[in-house]
């Protein structure tokens, strides 16, 4: 099948602003991932094309853009699961550095606000051994324990992108990873910072973290648990 | 001079090995972490089984067994001082682990839980042990996410999508390496006591590979060209289970909860070719099996592939015929929402690229090019030995992947690349550091970064008539065809002068980017010219060594050569060629004995 690929490109030392370029790939097929189709362009098209990419099977978190309107990974998208008219877009509410590259140092600084880190100052167990965590603990915060910090969410959410101090969903969603751990001694002091005026008060429950993210994190879950603990003051 | 920086210690890649490095080194010495990706891309977050430990958190388990199973995994090349200094750290690392925050997963006891693993026994039964310690079937994801985020609660200091270029020597030591900004194109050089390379590895020569894009070899090759020997590069493993075509991972960790492999005519052969392990035999064994299996006409539908079934009525079926009973004794059974628990990315992956369901469906899969068990040849503490009476390089480190400590010989047992970069990540930061507080640095040449500008340049020069993709594409093929599972004198001497054509090509290849802001296409070709370095090696090596052993499989040599190979390759790279010697294998407690499954 030939597939019509429209890309979203932005030089920054060439272009004053950005354009599409449209690209048919013949003999495509509907197994094919999008990064497929964009390294085809990239190999015989377009060398100058931009994009992130490693591990290539949805586990790096590199390829987070927008494919036909919505946060995909190029690489966990196929051409079954999108058709044969496909347009690609980096992420919004990021600044473009160069065709679908964005800028991800904000979206870092957001996460490292929450302290995103394991923090027990407990001491040790004696035996030497693990400290112990019931299977029923431990499930209690798997679901966050996926996130691959695509940015698929953040960058999905319209609060994101009219603020840009807004934590964002990614940033909830390694909170929420510790608040709910057993072992962790520091969610009072995170749950602060996710109550402040950048935080869950402007999340506003409109799912589209929950839908864009390729993990199948139920981020708005997570999120309104999050805020049922600032509430209640418990965790549980 | 512009962007000159100086740190005592420099760690070049930022996965376990990396990331474990710089948080050791951090502690004791001036310390950066440079990569070219975001350090949560790093392959490690693919790795997916577990790590190994003989924490015996179900059943008994001791570091010897664990030491003796690797030792024989490696088809008794791995260095068995070695060997034995890991698994006897391998408990006290995996605990340090769950400290750190890893959420492993737990028994009803809340202790870290364990999978079997192929290759991994109970040395008096003979019978798989449960030495995995696991988080779900994204245990490497986990390691990654929190070694990085103990990184960055220690205030480690990044330099995230820095391409490292060049390693600087002066007057025999390291003194620091020169990188590229991948977003502004610019050159830095970081002048450095210290100097370890955690890249990885580079399975991207290879046609089907679970490994990420980025795995193309950069560390080993930029010290290879340097003068450093590479070691042991005919060895490579191939992953029995990866998702047809593609070669996406499976984990073995499907086979430790119960799948069995099925060929063509719906029968379960593993136990053809490993009579009391069966499907949980080491990884070169199995690959061969199911290649065995294809070449004889069973694969499914004449195809070069055959079936992993993790199906529940197939998975009880099996364990009752195998007598596999429960920690309790109770016999050994799955449900279809366990196996959903157990291994989620799996079913995703399965459902995603496959459109198959697991749970009711099986899997087809073929053997993917998994991991270099060779690399920049290393002492247990990372320190880099270039000779064979193992002289050190002074102050240049290498942990993970790309170093050969030899920990895995011809053939690594799954779950200890996890465990050896958490180990060997660990010591070289300490030794790095420890040399760093003593050590001067060296004055840099007056233009440190000419070598690598020069490189760049030349790439952006080329005339332009040969396509990168064209090149890579062949030099894919020609690898998983000829110096892949099975190999033989003919297929490899043409392999190699392919591999040479190709290297002649590639002086013509067109990089059409002139820009400097994240100018991927010259970075790309870069790291092709790394791939087509490291393949020589490893199409030279392979040549070279005349028996099969591990993971080097020779139709032509078809025996285990202990008389004349039980030794280590050396390789270096000199006047254009590939120059070979040899350095002894450490024989500690275990003489060599035929390997049975």
């Amino acid at each position: 099948m030939d597939v019509t690929l429209k890309i979203f490109r932005y030089n920054p030392e060439k272009d004053k602003t950005f354009h599409y370029e449209t690209y048919v790939i013949e003999n495509a097929h509907e197994t094919d991932r999008v990064l497929d189709l964009l390294e085809h362009v990239k190999g015989y098209n377009d060398g100058t094309l931009s994009f992130r990419r490693s591990c290539a099977h949805g586990v790096c978190g590199s390829d987070a853009m927008r494919i036909n309107g919505r946060n995909h990974l190029a690489c966990k998208t196929l051409v079954r699961d999108v058709g044969d008219k496909i347009t690609v877009e980096p992420i919004l509410g990021l600044k473009v550095v160069k065709d679908l590259i964005v800028d991800m140092e904000p979206f870092f600084d957001n996460y490292k606000k929450v302290l995103p880190w394991f923090i027990n100052d407990s001491p040790l167990p004696e035996d030497g051994r693990e400290r112990l965590q019931s299977p029923e603990q431990r499930a209690r915060f798997d679901d966050a324990t996926k996130c691959i910090l695509c940015a698929a969410c953040t960058t999905s959410c319209p609060s994101y992108w009219a603020s840009d101090d807004y934590l964002g969903p990614a940033a909830f969603v390694a909170a929420h990873r510790f608040v709910f751990d057993s072992r962790d001694e520091a969610a009072s002091e995170r749950l602060q910072i996710v109550s402040e005026t950048s935080g869950l008060a402007r999340c506003h429950t409109i799912f589209n973290c929950t839908m864009a993210c390729p993990r199948d994190i139920q981020i708005t879950k997570a999120i309104g648990e999050l805020k049922m603990a600032t509430i209640t003051g418990k965790i549980e | 001079m512009a962007n000159i920086h100086q740190f005592d210690v420099v760690v070049v890649g930022a996965g376990g090995a990396g990331l474990m490095a710089g948080l050791y080194a951090s502690r004791g010495a001036k310390t950066a972490v440079i990569s070219k990706l975001y350090p949560t891309r790093s392959h490690t977050g693919a790795a997916q089984g577990g790590i190994s430990a003989a924490l015996g958190n179900y059943e008994e388990d001791k570091p010897e067994w664990h030491t003796y199973d690797t030792i024989k995994g490696s088809d008794y090349l791995g260095d068995q001082d070695a060997i034995e200094f890991m698994c006897n750290e391998a408990i006290e690392a995996v605990i340090e682990l769950e400290h750190m925050g890893l959420p492993f997963d737990r028994t009803p006891e809340g202790k870290i839980s364990q999978r079997p693993f192929g290759g991994h026994t109970n040395n008096e039964t003979g019978k798989p042990v449960r030495r995995a310690a696991h988080a779900a079937d994204r245990t490497g994801h986990m390691i990654l996410q929190t070694l990085y985020q103990q990184c960055l609660k220690n205030k480690v200091h990044f330099f995230d999508e820095y391409q490292v270029l060049d390693f600087l020597i002066v007057n025999g030591k390291a003194a620091g390496v020169v990188a590229v900004e991948l977003a502004t194109g610019e050159l830095h050089t970081f002048h450095a006591k210290a100097v370890i390379f955690a890249t990885g590895g580079h399975g991207r020569i290879f046609e089907v590979t679970s490994n990420a894009y980025a795995y193309t070899g950069d560390g080993a090759a930029i010290l290879l060209r340097r003068g450093i020997p590479l070691e042991d590069m005919e060895f490579f493993q191939f992953h029995p289970t990866g998702i047809y075509k593609l070669g996406i991972l499976i984990t073995e960790g499907v086979r430790g909860e119960g799948g069995v492999l099925i060929n063509g005519k719906g029968e379960r052969f593993m136990p053809k070719y490993a009579p009391t392990v069966k499907d949980l035999a080491s990884r070169d064994v199995v690959s061969r099996a199911i290649y065995t299996e294809i070449r004889e006409g069973r694969g499914v539908n004449g195809r070069n592939y055959v079936y992993l079934d993790v199906r529940p009525e197939s998975v009880n079926k099996y364990a009752a015929l195998d007598g596999r009973v429960n920690p309790d004794g109770s016999p050994y059974a799955i449900t279809g929402e366990q196996i959903l628990q157990k291994l989620p990315d799996i079913i995703d992956f399965c459902r995603v690229y496959l459109g198959v369901d697991p749970v009711t469906q099986m899997m087809p899969i073929q053997p993917t090019a998994h991991y270099t068990m060779g690399g920049i040849p290393t002492n247990k503490y990372g320190e880099v030995v270039i000779d064979d009476k193992n002289t050190i390089f002074p102050g240049l480190y290498a942990a993970g992947e790309c170093a050969c400590v030899s920990i895995h010989g011809a053939n690594r047992l799954g779950t200890n690349s996890l465990l050896d970069l958490v180990v060997f990540g660990k010591h070289a930061g300490l030794k790095a550091a420890e040399y760093a507080q003593t050590a001067d640095f060296e004055e840099l040449p007056s233009v440190p970064d000419a070598d690598a500008r020069a490189a760049l340049e030349a790439l952006r020069a080329g005339s332009g008539k040969e396509n990168a993709f064209d090149i890579a594409n062949e030099m894919k093929k020609v690898m998983f065809d000829d110096i892949g599972i099975y190999r033989n004198e003919k297929g490899m001497r043409e392999a190699v002068e392919k591999i040479r054509e190709l290297m002649e090509r590639y002086k013509h290849v067109k990089v059409t980017d002139t820009g400097k802001i994240f100018n991927t296409e010259l970075l790309n070709a870069w790291e092709l010219g790394n791939m087509l370095e490291i393949a020589e090696v490893v199409g030279e090596c392979a040549l070279n060594r005349q028996e099969s052993r591990g993971g080097h499989s020779r139709e032509d040599f078809p025996k285990r050569d202990d008389q004349n190979w039980l030794k280590h390759t050396l390789a270096w790279q000199k006047d254009g060629r590939i120059e070979i010697g040899y350095k002894p294998v450490v024989i500690t407690k275990y003489q060599p004995k035929e390997r049975v499954y």
